[in-house]
């Protein structure tokens, strides 16, 4: 911990290992204002958006909603609540293909505009340093924010940890060639981003800010370092350009000296991350009491005619961003949402605009040639000097090739961020990342599999130790019904025997008598068990 | 209208191996010239047989397995070894040599193991290692260069030699590699080898005529040219620094220390630099992606050992150079080398590798 | 004599050895499941019976006392692969006799048509269908092995065997089945720009 706080207090800016750079490409998608768009003719809201359950459904089909209305309901730690981001009817609850890679269909709230953007009540808190910290990760939670940046993690979970937190470190690196919506925003919502700061580290309590920007976005620097002129507690760093420096683990070392350790957050070394458009969308919820309804999304790439960054509501399907862009397709065009480097391509347009679409990318064959056919590994060793993490992919890449998944664990697949640096610059052009993203896929599903199949056997078990169970039961009911019936039997025989010849009965004749007669009952007692025998492997049979 | 799907990232860099063989095979240039101006145009008959026997060989192999043998081709890594081999053999040598030797290195070292990227030996050196211990004869029978030659060979007359093993005038090569005196002219490394045995001083034995202002002559030049091809795959980040480093390092620091402690019989370190196959195999050879240590870490290691193992070799051992000797063991032991190199990964415990 | 000597320090050296191996016995003791355990492991869970067992931990004893290593068909390749490992012998191919691998499915009941018999709950192995009698059943879709077992004694034939439905977290990155996913969903309107 000193170590990092003297390392910060130096104002340093650290290395990580590996990492490429790629033909940055910001340009001319960084050079046009944001911009709004006309409402699409339908918003597809997919239940899920984010890490985590989907929420329970508030609404059903036919509804008016006003802007800004609650879809979803969502408890804190069980993913965001989801609100409708213009005012309309809800037209059909269905299943539609997301914005997924897989493209496979989800449920999703499907809202017709009416054109009005007729907002609903807002709940603003703008003295927010009045309030309590538990207060403001509620409205944040209730305002549906997730991190804008990649994962979508859930922004109040992150903030609700009770770590103490020293530093909080406003990610505005944005190092992915083409993406260039925070740059954007930064140039155009400097103040308000800051606010948005502000309360996240009101809310974490953190001793320091620091706000990083890769140094290819002077003018985002320029206009962020004059919105905290005068803040002593944020400080601005400025690292230098390199693909993966934005990534949460690399960035921590960049500013920070330090690594987080394996199997801990950066919350447990006293360290919590936030986007610059996550503490825009903060300042948004709180200030102003407006849920997460819309996002910066970049329409970049070669087939895009009229590229720049977009106001997209969330649910804007990705038809109307490309109409917008003026999209001109070609012969085996590819749609990426996200960037090159780990964005992933749709196979329809109809998808929509999630939380955390940041870029839809069309690029030419010219621009971004499509990967060639892939040739045998020579071990040349690219791929492990540009790998962040100090992976050794090409040996990665062997075990996810044979299925060797116990040595895939061991070489610490799970440490890989997939960047896809190393099938960047791997010669032989391997789609490595890919493999890597399957293997993951299946050791996840093998794990899955093993959790399904222990708890079958335990269902299996306590069912046959159930039926051994009421098996017992039953026998022990039917022997007491034995034993009840030879009883009365018993009293029967012996008050008759007394009856019959009670005067000139010697001993022995009665002797020999009540023997006969418990013969006579032991053998009413087995036939009566035989049957309840029978009775049993019936009932077993049926 | 169908978009294409595709595998993040739907970028490259456009290093492609292929191309990174054809440097190779550019950087190998200068030296290809050099060695050609001082031991004749027969390294240049080598070289074609070689690629012939080279893409033969391959196709044949690919076809037997049921690939597309084309492709096979493209990636010019046959076309790597084919040179290399072509080199590292004497120019006049029979031209069975090098058809065995290319083939073997070919269908033996690279294809039976599973083709490209699967070799576990460097299938150049394990082709001339072959040779080497099959045809002694052939193999070290090293022209002396041809500025101290007493004969100087036509292409007609180099061609024939290696066709027939004669030139037209019934010279055989073992006549050719003697001087005027009659004396039979042994390469630098040999002579120095055997003339130590016979308990010359290197003093002396570097007044010969093969020897120049650096070390040997004419293989002084080749050397150098081949660190220039070097310095140009260096520059073009074909290959890393990590071996050549390791290897001149592991040859030439015993050397220093040895020469310091017995100046008269260790040679010092100008002649291990510049005789033989150093700068070839520092460069060219032991670079050998596939059959190298693959971290950097690693790499420096690799290279290390396979320079000490040439000092070891061409001062205590039975061949006068070594290179091929060293590279085969230190492939060898690349298993070894990569599991004790393995890099700290990002957030764990330096030296901790899961349980390992 | 010498060879009194000899004796003695043999013995003595045996004696050194076996107190050292009996140490390590006690001290490295290796503490492993039964085998019947491990096999039991391997196996998939879903108590289908199709290897002839009542459920897989009586194959998996069967396994333990010499029985084949390939009558699972749900286990498929892979477990037969795993098993093989395991017991140190040759995998072979899965006993068609017992079934062949398939896509993992689970039961569905065509909830209008069932009477409420509740001999699919009877056949359950895992308990995974709810219901008594006279009302109408479900299964519990998450905890059904998919082992087929309820279909044959439904008297209306009212359960279907469907296969388990892909979802994007559990998506196996198979990019070309992608085209195929968007398929499904082909009834939605795509506006292009032309």
């Amino acid at each position: 911990m000193r170590d990092i706080k003297s390392f910060v207090e130096a104002g340093l800016i650290g290395q990580f290992p590996g990492g490429i750079h790629p033909p940055e490409r910001k340009s001319p998608a960084n050079q046009q204002p944001l911009r709004r768009l006309p409402l699409p003719a339908e918003l597809v809201l997919p239940l899920r958006q984010h890490i985590g359950p989907s929420g329970q459904c508030l609404v059903k089909v036919g509804d008016n909603v006003l802007k800004g209305q609650q879809l979803t309901e969502a408890k804190l730690s069980q993913g965001l609540p989801l609100h409708a981001p213009t005012s309309g009817t809800v037209s059909a609850i269905e299943e539609r293909p997301t914005a997924h890679a897989s493209g496979l269909p989800e449920m999703a709230i499907v809202i017709t505009p009416d054109g009005d953007d007729r907002w609903g009540p807002k709940q603003p808190l703008p003295d927010f340093r009045q309030q309590d910290r538990a207060t403001l990760i509620e409205h944040i939670q209730a305002a549906g924010i997730a991190g804008l940046g990649g994962a979508g993690f859930p922004t109040a979970q992150k903030l609700a940890s009770q770590k103490p937190i020293q530093y909080l470190i406003i990610n505005g690196v944005e190092c992915e060639p083409y993406i260039c919506a925070d740059d954007r925003l930064m140039r155009e919502q400097a103040d308000e981003i800051v606010s948005g700061i502000q309360i996240l580290q009101y809310i974490s309590n953190a001793e320091q800010v620091l706000l990083a920007i890769e140094d290819n976005k002077p003018e985002a620097i320029e206009s962020m370092r004059n919105a905290i002129t005068g803040i002593d507690d944020i400080s601005l760093r400025v690292v230098p350009t390199k693909y993966p420096s934005g990534g949460e683990k690399q960035l921590i070392e960049l500013l920070t000296g330090a690594q987080v350790p394996h199997n801990q957050l950066p919350l447990d070394v006293g360290l919590l991350m936030q986007n610059t458009g996550t503490a825009y969308a903060v300042k948004r919820a709180i200030i102003d009491g407006e849920p997460l309804l819309e996002r910066v999304v970049t329409l970049t790439g070669e087939c895009m005619h009229n590229p720049g960054n977009v106001w997209a509501l969330l649910g804007t399907p990705i038809d109307h961003l490309l109409q917008q862009g003026n999209f001109q397709a070609e012969e085996e065009t590819r749609v990426i949402m996200g960037g090159p480097m780990m964005g992933f391509t749709l196979p329809v347009t109809a998808v929509p605009v999630i939380k955390t679409t940041n870029c839809i990318l069309t690029p030419t064959l010219e621009e971004l040639p499509p990967a060639q056919a892939e040739m045998a590994c020579i071990r040349c060793g690219a791929c492990a000097e540009v790998c962040p993490a100090t992976l050794q992919p090409q040996q990665l890449q062997w075990l996810a090739k044979a299925k060797d998944y116990d040595a895939l664990e061991q070489h610490n697949l799970f440490d890989c961020i997939e960047c896809g640096a190393c099938a960047y610059v791997c010669p032989s052009e391997i789609p490595l990342v890919h493999y890597y993203r399957k293997a993951k896929a299946e050791i996840r599903n093998i794990a899955r599999e093993k959790a399904k199949a222990e708890l079958a056997r335990q269902r299996f078990e306590r069912r046959q130790q159930r039926l051994e169970r009421e098996k017992q039961e039953r026998l022990e009911r039917h022997r007491k019904a034995a034993e009840a019936r030879k009883k009365m039997q018993q009293e029967k025989a012996q008050q008759s025997a007394p009856a019959a010849d009670q005067p000139a009965a010697t001993k022995p004749a009665q002797d020999k008598s009540s023997a006969v007669a418990a013969a006579i009952a032991r053998a009413k007692a087995k036939k009566a068990a035989q049957q309840a025998a029978q009775q049993e492997s019936s009932d077993k049979d049926t | 209208m169908s978009f294409r799907i595709a595998a993040a990232p739907h970028g490259h860099s456009q290093q492609s191996t292929s191309g990174m063989m054809r440097w190779v095979c550019y950087a190998l240039l200068p030296g290809l010239l050099v060695q050609s101006y001082f031991f004749g145009a027969g390294v240049w008959f080598q070289l074609i047989l070689a690629i012939v026997t080279a893409y033969l060989a391959e196709s044949l192999c690919m076809m037997a397995r049921n690939r597309d043998a084309r492709s096979a081709l493209r990636d010019n890594t046959a076309l790597v070894t084919a040179v290399l081999l072509a080199i590292s053999i004497p120019s006049l040598a029979p031209w069975w040599i090098i058809v065995i030797g290319t083939a073997f290195a070919i269908i033996v070292v690279k294809q039976l193991y599973g083709g490209m990227g699967q070799n576990l030996f460097n299938p150049a050196m394990a082709g001339y290692v072959l040779l080497l211990v099959s045809f002694p004869v052939q193999m070290t029978n090293w022209l002396p260069p041809a500025t101290i030659s007493s004969h100087d060979l036509s292409l007609w007359q180099t061609l024939h030699t290696i066709l027939f093993e004669y030139t037209p005038a019934g010279y055989s090569v073992e006549q050719l590699r003697t001087n005027i005196d009659g004396v039979t002219m042994a390469t630098p490394l040999d002579s120095v080898k055997t003339a130590l045995s016979q308990s010359y001083t290197l003093d002396e034995i570097f007044q010969r005529p093969q020897f120049g202002v650096l070390a040997g002559v004419g293989w002084q030049w080749v050397n150098l040219a081949f660190l220039l091809g070097g310095a140009i795959l260096l520059q073009r980040r074909i290959i890393s620094w990590h071996i050549p480093v390791g290897l001149l390092a592991g040859l030439l620091i015993p050397a220093f220390v040895a020469h310091l402690l017995a100046p008269s019989v260790m040679p010092g370190v100008l002649f291990h630099a510049l005789s033989g196959a150093t700068m070839l195999g520092a460069f060219f050879i032991a670079t050998d992606p596939v059959s190298a240590a693959t971290s950097p870490k690693g790499r420096l290691v690799f290279g290390l050992l396979i320079g000490f193992l040439i000092w070891v070799i061409r001062s205590w051992g039975g061949y006068p150079d070594a290179v091929a000797f060293a590279v085969l063991l230190a492939n060898l032991s690349v298993p070894l080398i990569d599991r004790y190199t393995r890099p700290t990964v990002y957030g764990h415990a330096r030296g901790d590798h899961n349980g390992n | 004599m010498s060879i009194v000597v000899g004796l003695i320090a043999i013995g003595v050296l045996a004696l050194i050895f076996g107190i050292i191996l009996g140490f390590a016995a006690v001290k490295f003791k290796v503490e492993s499941d039964p085998i019947v355990d491990q096999i039991d492991e391997i196996l998939p869970q879903t108590q289908c019976g199709q290897c002839g067992y009542p459920g897989c931990r009586p194959y998996a004893e069967a396994i333990a006392n010499g029985d084949d290593i390939n009558k699972c068909p749900p286990g498929g390749e892979a477990t037969i692969k795993q098993l093989a490992d395991l017991m140190g012998v040759e995998a072979k191919p899965l006993d068609a006799a017992h079934g062949t691998e398939d896509v993992k499915k689970v039961a569905v009941i065509r909830e209008d048509e069932c009477i409420g018999c509740t001999k699919c709950i009877q056949a359950c192995p895992v308990d995974a269908i709810l219901g008594a009698a006279k009302q109408m059943h479900t299964v519990i879709e998450h905890e059904c092995t998919g082992c087929d077992l309820c279909v044959e004694p439904c008297p209306v034939d009212c359960i279907d065997m469907v296969p388990v439905k892909a979802k994007p977290e559990t998506w196996q990155w198979d990019l070309k089945s992608v085209k195929a996913n968007v398929s499904m969903a082909d009834n939605i309107p795509v506006k292009m720009v032309e």
